[in-house]
């Protein structure tokens, strides 16, 4: 079989496509449609596979249709635009850092979207523990404490242009200071919810809401494309200043833009279920060992990994040690961490 | 002397040390330009200008008689590629990624792969001997295939002139000439315009129809290298005394550099002087 399949349109549009990236693609898409199954069939209640899909196409039974729909599916659904973001996010990164251990959580973003929104709930709450404005305005605040940190580390980090080393050294510094605001803000803030503010700082998608999924969709879905449509741009970013510039590309412009939309995947997918770590590290890395390093099919690839991740670690999470319920950010830190020292030592030259 | 590429009193500096004082240049069109000189002359960063990777303080760089600070930078890759010198891919990209990419600034969101582009692509792979390898990615290859896989994307970008910071760079001698002889090639049957920095006087002379020789922030001398090289003007560029001969096998100007080292028979003399 050939490698690739030129697809053309009259004479307006064009693409190489890549049989191996596109099957990859659809292995993915089967494997995390089977794992969004089980995640809706498995727990406190067992649901049935068959009885699930028989649900989410409008039937069975009045129980199942509830716990399916009132409490399973927007959570999992949330699962998985997390993941999504967060891997984008990660992958963006990666691409114009031009640094394989760059992502949102390690070099800080993370980190200033949740003050950003430890400290939105603290400011809008009552004594009630209701907020004196919409939660609507949640995942801008995380993106404007994740675009502050990103521009503070970037600045900071820069030295006649940004070293690898020196912008890790500064994320992880400014991402332990984030923490330290955070936590904090929780003890003497006003807060209301420290308890639930400190496990959901972990990163849970517990008690997410079908208002957070009509929140967080349209953002996510907006912002993937964009990263899509942005890979021809992140290629290029990958070969240099000099090389893209002399391509064409204008490089800083393009960068802003970047780290704009990775700011803005970051802040949303933290605004809603907070810092679960590592998910925009490791996705891009185990998609370039599957399709390569062309970001056409790494964003996509990247997108679905992250899905899986954050599906089956809120999946674990809730099952494993149930009735206790164990942040999905825990697992994925579980894995993470000793994955983040392994590329540590890979790259211990750069 | 056709000219499509030229510099108008170029004026470079990093900081408060200025490096280009003033320098005109035309770039002959349809030939091969070296720009020689010793370390840290500018020749580089003239290079770099020209391609507009550096700003210059005052002056400017010309392109078909416009500006090239006026032109959009997607209009300046389609006529004029640029190849830094040690270029890297990212880790796992392939040959045929890379080469690919050359083809951006004729690219659009929608358009991503014309005929036009897949045209370029497969010949610029063919014209580097880069076919058979298209699918490996580029960090496993030998320095020479990785030099002809970069070589192979400025190509692909399918522009008249290109600009090679030292393409020789870390390569063994036979590779050196691999990598000339290809740019030679494709000069001789493209007629492409090539403007280089090389190192090797030597090669320089063998290869280029025209010399650039800077020094004092300045050209020092420009011209057909059999006609600009002697031993004057290597003293005045490099600060060596030499030799001028001709080359053995193909006649051009080849310059020996006195010096110490053992002498079995030559002219040399113990104390550095023949």
């Amino acid at each position: 079989m050939k490698k690739y399949l030129p697809i053309r349109f009259k004479n307006w549009f064009s693409f190489l496509l890549d049989w191996k990236a596109f099957l990859t693609i659809v292995v993915l898409l089967v494997l995390t449609l089977t794992l969004l199954i089980a995640s809706i069939s498995l727990g406190d209640m067992r649901i049935p596979p068959l009885d699930v899909m028989r649900v989410l196409f409008g039937g069975g039974e009045e129980t199942q249709q509830l716990v399916i729909t009132s409490f399973r599916l927007p959570r999992i659904i949330i699962a998985m635009l997390v993941g999504m973001c967060l891997a984008a996010a990660g992958a963006i990164l990666q691409g114009i850092i031009r640094n394989p251990l760059a992502s949102p959580d390690i070099i800080g973003i993370t980190g200033g979207a949740g003050v950003a929104v430890v400290t939105f709930l603290a400011v809008f709450s009552n004594e009630n523990n209701a907020l004196t404005v919409s939660i609507h305005w949640l995942p801008l605040a995380a993106f404007i404490g994740a675009t502050l940190v990103a521009f503070l580390v970037y600045g900071l980090a820069w030295k006649n242009g940004v070293s690898p080393v020196r912008l890790v050294l500064i994320g992880i510094g400014i991402s332990t200071l984030a923490q330290a605001l955070t936590t904090l803000l929780m003890i003497v803030g006003p807060i209301y919810r420290a308890s639930q503010a400190n496990i959901w700082l972990t990163g849970t998608v517990y008690g997410s809401t079908w208002d957070d999924v009509t929140i967080l969709t349209p953002w996510a879905l907006v912002l993937l494309t964009a990263t899509f449509l942005l890979s021809r741009n992140l290629n290029l970013q990958e070969l240099g200043d000099e090389m893209a510039k002399g391509l064409g590309s204008r490089v800083q412009v393009q960068r802003v833009g970047l780290l704009f939309v990775s700011t803005a995947l970051t802040g949303g997918a933290v605004a809603f279920a907070g810092g679960i770590g590592f998910v925009g590290l490791m996705s891009p890395h185990i998609a370039r060992n599957l399709v390569g390093s062309a970001f056409g099919a790494l964003i996509p690839v990247s997108a679905f990994i992250g899905a899986m991740l954050v599906l089956a670690a809120d999946l674990v999470g809730r099952t494993v040690f149930s009735p206790l319920e164990v942040p999905a950010g825990v697992f994925t830190a579980l894995i993470g961490a000793p994955y983040f020292i392994y590329l540590l030592f890979k790259n211990r030259n750069l | 002397m056709m000219s499509r590429l030229q510099t108008e009193s170029l004026t470079l500096s990093y900081g408060q040390d200025k490096v280009i004082d003033e320098l005109s240049i035309r770039i002959p069109k349809g030939e091969i330009t070296v720009l020689i000189g010793a370390n840290g002359c500018g020749k580089s960063t003239l290079l770099r200008s020209m391609a507009r990777l550096m700003k210059p303080e005052s002056g400017s760089v010309m392109l078909d008689g416009k500006k090239i600070s006026k032109l959009s930078t997607r209009n300046i890759a389609k006529e004029m590629a640029i190849l830094p010198q040690g270029p890297s891919a990212p880790e796992g990209l392939t040959v045929l990624q890379l080469v690919k990419q050359g083809r951006y600034p004729h690219q659009s969101w929608l358009k991503q792969w014309s005929e036009e582009d897949e045209r370029s692509v497969n010949k610029a792979l063919k014209e580097t001997n880069m076919d058979e390898l298209a699918e490996r990615p580029v960090d496993s290859l030998s320095g020479g295939q990785r030099q002809r896989a970069w070589i192979a994307m400025t190509l692909a970008q399918d522009t008249d002139t290109i600009l090679l910071d030292e393409p020789t760079t870390y390569l063994d001698m036979a590779h050196q000439i691999e990598i000339l002889d290809l740019l030679f090639h494709l000069n001789q049957k493209e007629n492409r315009t090539i403007v280089m920095v090389l190192h090797d006087l030597n090669l320089a002379c063998r290869y280029a129809h025209n010399l650039a020789a800077i020094a004092d922030k300045q050209i020092f001398a420009q011209g057909r290298p059999e006609e600009i090289i002697s031993c004057d003007t290597v003293r005045h560029v490099f600060g060596m005394e030499c030799q001028i001969s001709a080359d053995p096998l193909f006649g051009t100007p080849l310059c020996v550099p006195y010096g110490m080292g053992r002498c079995i028979g030559g002219a040399m003399q113990q104390d550095g002087t023949a």
